[in-house]
């Protein structure tokens, strides 16, 4: 059983306010498969940006690919706007070893030379295993390696963490 | 066929009941051929990409042996493998080794000794692929790129990947395939593919000679009647006549052909009006189809040969990150 708490929802509120001056003129969102998706796609509207937000995905970047195999089930990445000296704003849940980040960031320049490219999360629980840092970190927590935190979305779009493992 | 693993355990699923070779389709559950097609769905769209490649198959060894001629399927085949950054070895078998008489073991385990991590596979005689899969280092995968009239199933999953995009539910559909059935190894992998992914009505359409009624055992309906066999449906696969069979005597000319069983703008108004034309390529115009068909706004042979790319690109990266 674990002790650990993270209220998601109020953690929501801090990332929206954190993620506005990271904003610069002609910034897009791009959130990463699966709950930087829901979150990027609540930014996008909670902060009236024109257009549609990104969904970047990890599956075809990852480095787990000949341990892992093919990841099923993942969305494929969809960018609707000119990635082409864009300043790109990712958003993702948790962020960990940062092995995803490196998969997206590579991602993302299979469609274009972004101008630049700025993380922020909804929860940082350390255990960096790449030089990748956040701009914004709305919570931080440090738990044990051996549990995985993930978010988890109801019908009403109301965000949660699930914590799993000893 | 040359050998067949006769155990209970289907030789291209490892334990965990994982694609780890691609044989037949004969076998495969539904939700692995399922997994096949969204995958392909993922791939399709690095064609829209700045970067036409992924780095899934970074650093692997594929090889193209073909002991039976087939530029375009090996160039399908090439190119998906290079979409996935894959090094690619193209080995016209048929023109070297075979040919100074070394056995097809033999061939195998001097090119695994090059560090081969795939082989895709194409050959005469049915079962070819099976014996090299049961034969090879157990980290090395085998796609079956055709074995004689027994599968091809890449075109079969491509097939479906075709017939998903336009008609979404197989539950729903009538499928006519028309032709040599017989000899047709692309026919054999449509209707396991078929009947595995539920479509209720399958028909094998064409003369006595090329549609024996022992296709019956496959789940399929026999129909020797063209109109009959077109009628309502909702996709026509139309198969490539082999000019051998003309001299075989299982058919009196391809003029006669075209008359009974070739699909002309008025046989194809007999199907339902939404109705898809697909083909395997490469057509015989005024043989099994007129070119107003295959030229028309029901066709969709071009769309089928891009997304062969994505589909055999997903049965590679699939495989490869399975362990055996």
């Amino acid at each position: 059983m674990s002790t650990l708490h993270l209220d998601a929802e109020a953690l929501y509120l801090d990332l929206l306010a954190g993620v506005k001056p990271l904003l610069r003129a002609n910034s897009v969102l791009v959130g990463i498969w699966s709950g930087g998706a829901w979150l990027a796609e609540r930014l996008q509207r909670d902060l009236q940006l024109p257009g549609e937000h990104g969904v970047i995905s990890s599956t075809l970047h990852r480095d787990d690919f000949a341990s892992r195999g093919l990841s099923s089930g993942a969305d494929p990445t969809r960018l609707p706007f000119e990635v082409n000296d864009r300043p790109i704003l990712l958003i993702d849940d948790v962020l960990y070893t940062g092995r995803t980040i490196r998969a997206v960031v590579n991602e993302l320049f299979d469609f274009g030379r972004p101008a630049s490219v700025t993380l922020a999360v909804l929860v940082d629980r350390g255990g960096r295993e790449l030089p990748i840092q956040p701009a914004y970190a709305a919570g931080r927590v440090t738990v044990s390696r051996e549990q995985r935190i993930s978010l988890a979305r109801d019908e009403s779009g109301t965000v949660s963490f699930n914590i799993r493992g000893a | 066929m040359l050998s067949r693993r006769s155990n209970h355990r289907n030789p291209q699923l490892n334990a965990n009941g994982e694609l780890i070779h691609l044989l037949s389709i004969d076998g495969l559950p539904a939700a692995v051929i399922q997994h096949i097609l969204d995958t392909a769905s993922t791939f399709l769209s690095v064609n829209d990409r700045e970067v036409k490649k992924v780095p899934l198959l970074r650093g692997k060894s594929v090889f193209n042996l073909f002991f039976e001629n087939s530029t375009r399927t090996r160039t399908t085949f090439e190119i998906a493998a290079k979409r996935l950054s894959a090094d690619v070895l193209n080995l016209d078998i048929a023109k070297s080794s075979a040919s100074k008489g070394e056995r097809l073991l033999d061939t195998i385990a001097s090119l695994s000794a090059m560090h081969a991590d795939m082989f895709i596979v194409r050959h005469s005689e049915s079962g070819a692929p099976y014996l090299i899969a049961q034969h090879c280092a157990p980290h090395v995968h085998v796609v079956n790129a055709g074995d004689g009239w027994h599968a091809h199933p890449t075109q079969g999953l491509l097939d479906m990947y075709t017939i998903r995009h336009y008609k979404r539910d197989f539950t729903q559909l009538t499928v006519a395939i028309v032709g040599d059935l017989l000899h047709s190894r692309v026919a054999r992998s449509d209707i396991h593919a078929l009947t595995t992914l539920g479509t209720p009505e399958v028909r094998a359409v064409g003369p006595k000679t090329l549609v024996p009624d022992s296709l019956r055992e496959l789940g399929v309906r026999v129909c020797h009647d063209m109109a009959e066999g077109v009628k309502n449906a909702d996709v026509i696969i139309m198969l490539r006549l082999q000019n051998e069979r003309m001299s075989g005597g299982l058919l009196p000319s391809a003029g006669e052909f075209f008359m009974s069983f070739g699909l002309t703008p008025e046989k194809l108004a007999l199907a339902k009006s939404d109705a898809i034309v697909m083909h395997p390529g490469p057509i015989n115009r005024g043989v099994e189809i007129d070119s107003a068909v295959a030229d028309g706004h029901q066709s969709v042979i071009l769309p089928q040969v891009t997304f062969g790319i994505a589909v055999r690109m997903a049965v590679m990266s699939i495989i490869a990150g399975n362990e055996p």
